[in-house]
């Protein structure tokens, strides 16, 4: 039995370049694109792809930081100038730190299960070049529980959230097999950006990039347990992508046969104000990929890709475990073996992930969406990958916070 | 008395030039480390910025403003850490501005020379003038305590001289930062004759904390760094009168700053690194040596015509460079001075064609200094470069290799004169001091 009451389809998926250091166009000193501009070249971006952009009939806008970032609030606000026919339609930002793309993913289809809406517009965006990166150190810092753990944390709260996770995961494997690990991750990334017109890596033309991932980490200015390279990019971006009912779909003149449908979800929240039950797991994520299987009833190996939320290299290694992919501890060697690259067994983050294409924080959730959604339709470009008739499904995994708001989504091939 | 005492009252003389400045906020961040530890949270500590104007100080809180806030910013971890116990500052952003305000608490801008009367150590960085050092220097050995101890950023004049005319008895010692101070690594230091041991420890101990990349140099005029570029820079500055005849001034200058920078794959070319400096200071650089090594050869009739025609180079407040030699947008050179037109030729892609045609012919394309400059590979880069350069037999080729080779005799007549005592201290002058990424004395030539 079908998890969802209806059909629900995704289509018109749509990314803006990713902004930031890496981007020969990106220079610290020079004006830049605001969020509004994102937010409408992404809404646009989708809209031009469907034939009734009149028909949609609420918005949905992913967003972190803004009030921060940009000194920005009222997101919402921002929808109607898309398009005209937009102009009083209801729409509504949804915030769950890094996984806020996330829940935009899910908000927009649970209107559409309320059957309040065929049709909803969902974006993702963040502008994050605004500040230095040891100031937006600080906003970033509220995914954490703030009176509970900011005094006492690092400069760079989230990467020693995750060093403390990736000197953890030393102790109890085997530093160099998990540093190797991790380096292969940044490989696969760039490699995969490199690919990506889009990526904020796509410039990336480093012959030794496995050298320059097992770079020792700078302790006096960074963290104890990675390096700068083992992090996500600061990005400025958006990304929409346009979920329907099947009534939906007719309404804004897209065929079936070019819209993914969306099998099953499971959204999970954890304690904010308790720490990681154990460093070397992502405990939430793998709940949340439990459930969202059983819920597609599918397993692993039914999957043809995988796209996770690698905002450090060891989150991507414990990411893959929490899919199903590895056991507990085994992340790294079925890394490190090539199983995660482009011809593995699981493609995964097959346009680079957040350390290749970038992390524009409130944008990431629904990059994913576009980019599952676009390999899923054999509209991934130079980035596509082999959908194997037998494994025709494809998943998401979406975080916030250190493994605190997870979203895990299923797409089918049609 | 010990160094954490000396830093608790420090007077910095010429505090708004461009090396005094950048002494100033070295200086002030050791001093607010000092005072934020427990043990001195009562102690009055105070860095006092001299200089003689009121406009030239208003430059100089901004300077240092800006300055502090960046070396905060860069030194965050740490900061969290000397803070940790202040329940009231969370953020980074809090973090750093109490940092900053607190350590621009500890400073006193003024321009009344008589507030040096209770510092404990004293830079002086003014103009490299030796009137002007003995006045000043005779001046504070008045107003200042018996046991303050002189640090002084001259770069040419002899220590000794300077101690015995200012009847210092060895409270001085060279103490020569390369601009800017707050981001090269290299200070020279100068005994002289009478330089007590106890100064020679402080300031071995300064430059420790500062993270400085400390090299003795014997106390000959010009030392090892201004030894080196003067000569340097009088060797293209001559180069120039021989090949003026064919190219004229501008396409000469054109032509060696291009061969020393390209060619000898330096982060700049001769004349653009004079401009930088200045050509006023470039040229009391070479009457000060002139007189104290009674070596009249260094003199240059073409930089005095420069100079007096008022072409003068340095540097604006924001770091980016005035005209001199070449004119410059945004740091990048775009024309050249012909001193017998007195005007700026500016560059054309024809004219600039028919110059490669002649120093390039067959365009090679040499990699660039940038790219070498974090390269674990690049001693066997250079070495292929050079080798490729001994290859290729053009006038352009040739020019570059007699140049490398007279760089290589500057450095190695340095030894002769017992200005450095080992080829690795002038090796470690040029690469920290002026970002070579060779040092003269190798083995490429």
């Amino acid at each position: 039995m079908s998890y969802f009451r209806k059909k629900i389809y995704a289509t018109a998926g749509f990314n803006t370049v990713f902004l930031g250091t890496g981007r020969k166009e990106f220079h610290p000193k020079k004006p830049r694109p605001g969020i509004e501009h994102y937010i409408k070249e992404a809404g646009l971006g989708a809209i031009d792809q469907i034939q009734n952009p009149e028909n949609i009939d609420e918005g949905v806008i992913g967003n972190f930081m803004a009030s921060r970032f940009c000194n920005q609030g009222n997101l919402g606000g921002f929808f109607p100038m898309v398009h005209p026919t937009f102009q009083y339609k209801p729409c509504t930002r949804t915030e769950g730190a890094c996984d806020s793309g996330g829940l935009a993913l899910t908000t927009s289809i649970k209107t559409i299960l309320a059957d309040l809406a065929d049709v909803v517009l969902c974006l993702g965006v963040e502008v994050q070049n605004s500040v230095k990166a040891i100031y937006g150190a600080d906003f970033l810092a509220g995914a954490g529980w703030f009176s509970g753990e900011r005094k006492d944390g690092h400069a760079y709260f989230f990467p020693d959230q995750f060093s403390q996770r990736a000197g953890a995961c030393y102790k109890k494997f085997g530093k160099e097999k998990i540093r190797k690990g991790m380096a292969q991750w940044y490989v696969n990334a760039i490699e995969n950006a490199r690919k990506n017109p889009k990526a904020q890596e796509f410039h990336n033309r480093n012959s030794d990039l496995f050298g320059t991932g097992m770079t020792p980490p700078n302790t006096k200015a960074f963290c104890e347990h990675i390096n700068v390279f083992d992090c996500s990019k600061v990005s400025d971006g958006a990304s929409a992508i346009i979920f329907a009912s099947e009534e939906g779909l007719k309404k804004i003149g897209v065929d079936k046969k070019d819209a993914i449908e969306v099998i099953s979800y499971a959204q999970v929240q954890d304690n904010l104000t308790t720490p990681p039950p154990d460093k070397t797991k992502l405990s939430t994520c793998a709940v949340a990929a439990r459930r969202a299987y059983e819920r597609a009833e599918i397993k692993p190996k039914n999957l043809s890709l995988l796209d996770v939320h690698d905002c450090f290299t060891i989150a991507g290694l414990l990411a893959v475990e929490a899919a199903g992919f590895a056991d507990y501890g085994e992340g790294a060697d079925f890394v490190s073996d090539g199983n995660t690259k482009s011809e593995g067994i699981i493609p995964t983050n097959t346009t680079g992930g957040l350390i290749g294409y970038g992390h524009p924080t409130g944008a990431t959730g629904v990059r994913q969406a576009v980019d599952v959604v676009h390999q899923l339709s054999d509209k991934a470009g130079n980035c596509q990958v082999k959908i194997h008739s037998d494994k025709p499904f494809g998943m998401l995994s979406s975080m916030g916070g250190n493994d605190k708001t997870v979203v895990n989504m299923i797409f089918r091939k049609n | 008395m010990t160094l954490d005492e000396r830093l608790e009252n420090v007077t910095i003389i010429g505090a708004a030039g461009k090396m005094g400045s950048g002494i100033a906020v070295l200086i002030s961040q050791e001093m607010a480390k000092l005072k934020l530890l427990p043990e001195n949270r009562d102690k009055i500590y105070r860095l006092t910025l001299i200089d003689i104007s009121e406009k030239a100080l208003d430059g100089l809180r901004s300077y240092m403003r800006t300055q502090l806030l960046k070396a905060a910013e860069k030194s965050t971890v740490l900061l969290r850490e000397i803070y940790k116990d202040r329940k009231d500052l969370v953020e980074n952003g809090e973090i750093i501005n109490e940092f900053v305000n607190e350590t621009y608490a500890l400073l006193n801008f003024s321009t009344d020379f008589n507030l040096v009367k209770d510092a404990s150590l004293v830079f002086e960085a003014i103009f490299e003038n030796e009137e002007i050092k003995i006045k000043v220097l005779k001046q504070l050995k008045n107003l200042c305590k018996k046991d303050t101890l002189f640090l002084s950023n001259t770069s040419s004049i002899p220590i000794s001289y300077l101690d015995e005319n200012a009847g210092l008895e060895g409270r001085i010692i060279g103490y020569h930062f390369y601009n800017p101070p707050v981001i090269q690594k290299l200070v020279e230091v100068i005994s002289a004759k009478k330089t007590t041991d106890e100064l020679k420890e402080i300031a071995a101990e300064i430059g420790k904390r500062l993270r400085k990349k400390l090299v003795p140099s014997n106390d000959i005029s010009g030392f090892i760094g201004n030894g080196h570029f003067s000569r340097d820079g009088l060797y293209a500055l001559n180069k120039v009168e021989e090949l003026k005849e064919k190219y004229d001034y501008h396409g000469a200058v054109y032509i060696m700053n291009r061969i020393s920078q390209e060619f000898l794959v330096r982060p700049m070319g001769i004349f653009q690194l004079i401009d930088y400096v200045g050509l006023d200071i470039f040229q009391s650089l070479l009457r000060v040596m002139n007189t104290h090594l009674a070596d009249t050869t260094l003199v240059s009739d073409f930089l005095n015509k420069m100079a007096a025609n008022k072409i003068l180079g340095g540097q604006f407040s924001s770091g980016a460079q005035k005209d001199g030699f070449l004119k410059y947008e945004k740091n990048r050179p775009t024309g050249v001075y012909n001193i017998e037109k007195e005007k700026y030729f500016m560059f054309d892609e024809d004219w600039k064609a028919k110059i490669d045609k002649v120093i390039n012919p067959t365009n090679e394309k040499f990699i660039p200094w940038r790219a070498l400059l974090m390269d674990a590979k690049k001693s066997d880069k250079l070495k292929t470069h050079f080798d490729n350069l001994k290859n290729m037999n053009t006038w352009g080729s040739e020019l570059a290799l007699d140049f490398l080779k007279e760089t290589k005799k500057i450095a190695e007549r340095l030894l002769v004169d017992g200005v450095a005592d080992s080829a690795d201290d002038i090796n470690a002058v040029l690469m920290n001091g002026f970002f070579w990424i060779y040092g003269p004395i190798n083995n490429y030539i």
